[in-house]
């Protein structure tokens, strides 16, 4: 709980319905797309970059910690106010400022919700290219924060080449821009730092970005397969030609079999795995480039090739891949993935261990991932009601990482360390790698009161522990 | 008074993965970018009621009371979600628990003392209309919101209407409760294109309210009578479907009727399956079209109605932006939120106005009345109709 006077401070600078303090909605806000959750002491809803400022400001003066909070769409807890303090949510900033179709830029608050800016820019023939599959609803600031990818980064980049700068508000409430108008970060590229900091540097208060035309042509196609290790064999094979796909999703039976029953997309339910390829350009080389795809898949098992024939038919695909891991609660109510990155040849071996690590614990799990990136998304599935099987379930994840690690691969590709992963950080790095990144932190936050338990690893807290408060771990406070 | 809440069920809450995926579809969490106005936070609380590990506060039925019940969520879950089948159940257990709230009881008795008889139903009918002419009605916000009342829908002579041509099909019709008094030409116009596509429509004597406003006010029992009085009246005829003009009553009807299970039929849906002839007379007007969520959403209806518009010679038919976002009518929402409701209804006209139609066709009697009274407020001449009416200028 927070002392009152410090609530009436904020309840000064937001307004007095802007500050929640009551402990039952605080409950509410615990989690995050994750599975792990923590109460805040506030949620704070600000309107205004000035807002961010002055509540960032009464935090500084009392140490209270801040996680910065758009939709809480995110995967690693990165949102979770695993030390309490404020949650600082921005949804309410969520209006689009200008839109500059000569430049192809835009400038947007961080609550603008992913596909709502594509929506609006598409009447000047633009769109935002970074898609990560929860862009219905997750917001810029949130994607700006995280670094996130999509299916399409594959082709286009993550996030963070789509950022030209940012307007910042850092822990002692001063607020800043970082590089500008131009894809060009000159100088120390500080912009670069701050984009995928996951709140532990900086507030983000606005955005300016890049905007891409909509290609003239678009050719998406879906390929099955006997199994999931073939299908990785083909996405090797098309890369190994040199030909980079607008995106190149798989899923394997488990998944094919959920998303079908939401979406009736026409997935075969029947293939061990599928892939889902996208290309885009002009009409001839779309048609030539899927002609080439389409010869390497079929060279490698792939059968039942069809390609999407009207725009309706491919956002029907599309939906479904995008919807895929919200629609593995047909199967079981909680998943628990580490989205892992191997190096593309690697695939096939990563596929295997995390397909037997599965087997031994007895645990379904579902593979839906940009396969083109190397990019896993292994979603054990579970029961949180099913107190038993949580143990297994974190030992599961943790081995599937280790997995990846043991290949050459990274903790990450997208969702961010956040809270679920800054335990195993010190698998990749050194204490002289992490030392470096401390010194960074303390010049953006000395006091460390930006998204503390993030990313680096806390020597309290070695595991992971799943939650949604069923058998939640609180930290104690250190404020 | 208290609640186990043994209405929710734990499998249908458990089948949310809490991916956060249907924010951004939930007008109220648009409006006040809280989590605790949003399915996900909804489901989350009724998730910890139902599970004993959140005691259950006052304060916070405020967020269960906020839903508009639009199911828009349930239509962007990938997870499944029974959210409409969720939100009935806890808005019932809730009822149980809450401490009494003088508005919510008054709505409850009015349904069940008005609605649910049709002859008092008639009688208010009949009153209102007097109080309109003698302008007593717009003293208060609800009496406003009203349409100017004409004389109520009244079947034909023995209760059916035969088929135009040759008889193809034999459908019910449901009158229902406040739509013969508040839109009677409607009821009328839907009928006609009925008999225009070959249907002889019967209706069922002695049919009363679906029930539909009961259950989305947390009064399943009140529901489940009037169910069971129905069921019977179905019963005593034979009919290829019942056809429904109102959108919130249809999905009612398909989720709550298990005996009319497949057979339940909205105008569009069926108009779409049957085909209507062709029209007959070439009309020049420029339309757009309003979702109601109970067609959109919960009866995954979206495409037959705009096909049908389109299909009409001398239509201009626009998208509006956001139409298949709630226009804050609700069923009773709007009487019972008012405050929530107007700032969901100024969102929507705005992108109501921006379409510079000069009709906006709806499939619901709720959002016909919301809008109206919205484009009133606003000085506007912009027309609101159902689709019945829209698809009959061309006849």
């Amino acid at each position: 709980m927070l002392p009152s006077p410090i609530v009436e401070e904020l309840r000064g600078v937001v307004g007095r319905e802007s500050v929640i303090v009551s402990p039952n909605d605080l409950r509410i806000f615990e989690r995050d797309g994750s599975i792990e959750g923590a109460l805040p002491d506030a949620v704070v809803l600000a309107s205004t970059t000035e807002h961010v400022a002055e509540v960032m400001k009464i935090a500084a003066r009392h140490k209270i910690p801040v996680v910065p909070r758009g939709a809480g769409t995110g995967l690693s807890g990165g949102a979770v106010t695993i030390r309490g303090g404020i949650a600082l949510q921005v949804t309410r900033m969520r209006r689009i400022l200008e839109v500059d179709p000569v430049a192809q830029t835009a400038l947007v608050e961080p609550g603008v919700v992913n596909q709502e800016l594509s929506l609006v820019v598409a009447q000047h023939g633009l769109f935002y290219a970074p898609d990560p599959s929860s862009q219905k609803a997750c917001t810029i600031g949130g994607n700006a924060a995280e670094n996130s990818g999509g299916p399409h980064c594959l082709y286009y980049g993550v996030t963070t080449n789509h950022v030209l700068g940012m307007e910042v508000v850092l822990a002692d409430g001063s607020v800043h821009w970082v590089s500008g108008d131009t894809p060009d970060r000159t100088g120390l590229d500080l912009c670069g730092i701050l984009v995928g900091s996951e709140g532990t540097l900086c507030a983000i208060t606005k955005i300016k970005v890049r905007l891409l035309r909509i290609p003239p042509s678009i050719a998406t196609m879906l390929a099955a397969f006997p199994s999931i290790e073939t299908a990785s064999q083909a996405v090797s094979a098309v890369i190994g030609r040199g030909i980079v796909p607008a995106a190149l999703e798989m899923m394997d039976s488990v998944t094919v079999g959920a998303v079908e029953a939401h979406y009736h997309a026409g997935y075969p339910t029947d293939a061990g795995a599928v892939l889902l390829v996208e290309v885009d350009g002009t009409a001839e080389s779309t048609r030539e480039l899927m002609a080439a795809i389409a010869k390497v898949l079929d060279e490698n098992h792939g059968y039942g090739l069809r390609e999407a024939q009207t725009p309706a038919e491919r956002e029907l695909l599309w939906a479904g891949r995008k919807g895929a891991i919200g629609a593995l609660g047909r199967i079981k109510p909680n998943y628990y993935l580490h989205d892992g990155v191997v190096p593309r040849s690697r695939l096939p071996q990563v596929l295997s261990a995390v397909g037997e690590i599965g087997e031994h614990y007895k645990l379904p799990v579902a593979n839906v991932f940009h396969a083109g990136d190397g990019n896993l998304h292994p979603n054990i599935l579970f029961d949180m009601r099913d107190k038993e099987v949580l143990h297994q379930v974190e030992s599961a994840g943790e081995e599937m990482l280790r997995a990846v690690v043991e290949l050459g691969g990274a903790l990450s590709g997208e969702h961010g360390i956040g809270l679920e992963k800054a335990a195993f950080m010190s698998w990749i790095y050194s204490e002289d790698d992490l030392g470096a990144m401390h010194r960074v932190k303390d010049v953006f936050d000395p006091t460390g009161i930006l998204n503390p338990g993030k990313i680096f690893p806390d020597d309290a807290r070695r595991t992971v522990h799943l939650a949604g408060r069923t058998g939640l771990a609180v930290e104690a406070k250190w404020w | 008074m208290t609640s186990n809440f043994s209405r929710l069920s734990d499998d249908d809450l458990a089948t949310c993965v809490h991916c956060g995926l249907c924010l951004d579809a939930c007008p109220t969490f648009r409006i006040t970018g809280l989590e605790t106005e949003s399915p996900r936070g909804r489901i989350y609380l009724m998730t910890q009621w139902k599970r004993g590990t959140l005691e259950f506060d006052q304060e916070q039925v405020k967020h269960i009371d906020l839903c508009l019940g639009c199911r828009t969520c349930e239509a962007v879950c990938p997870s499944g979600v029974p959210y409409g089948r969720i939100i009935e159940a806890g808005r019932a257990d809730v009822e149980d628990a809450r401490r009494p709230a003088p508005k919510r009881l008054g709505s409850r008795l009015a349904l069940r003392q008005l609605v649910a008889h049709p002859a008092r139903l008639r009688l208010a009918g009949n009153a209102t209309r007097l109080a309109q002419r003698l302008h007593l009605t717009s003293i208060a916000r609800s009496g406003r919101m009203l349409p100017r009342l004409r004389a109520r829908y009244c079947p034909p002579e023995g209760n059916i209407a035969p088929a135009f041509g040759e008889r193809k099909h034999r459908v019910a019709f449901l009158v229902g409760c406040v739509m013969p008094i508040l839109y009677p030409q409607s009821h009328y116009a839907a009928v006609k294109l009925l008999q225009l596509a070959g249907c002889e429509v019967w209706f069922p004597p002695g049919e009363r309210c679906c029930g539909a406003l009961f259950a989305h006010n947390g009064d399943l029992k009140g529901a489940e009578r009037l169910r069971e009085a129905n069921t019977k009246t179905y019963r005593a005829g034979s009919f290829d479907a019942l056809v429904v003009d109102s959108a919130g009553c249809g999905a009612h009807l398909k989720d709550f009727y298990p005996e009319l299970k497949g057979r339940v039929k909205d105008l569009t849906e069926w108009l779409a399956e049957v085909g209507i002839p062709a029209p007959q007379k070439k009309v020049k007007v420029r339309v757009t079209y309003q979702d109601a969520c109970h067609l959109a959403h919960a009866q995954r209806i979206k495409k037959q109605p705009r096909d049908l518009i389109r299909a009409v010679d001398g239509i201009e038919f626009v998208e509006m932006r956001h139409a298949d976002i709630c226009c804050g009518a609700a069923g009773l929402y709007s009487t019972l939120e008012p405050d929530m409701s107007q700032r969901i209804l100024d969102q929507k006209l705005e992108d109501v106005l921006a379409t510079k139609a000069e009709v906006v066709t709806v499939a619901n009697p709720g959002c016909q009345m919301q809008l109206e009274a919205g484009l009133r407020a606003r000085g506007s001449n912009m027309k609101v109709e159902h689709v019945a009416e829209t698809l009959m200028r061309a006849f």
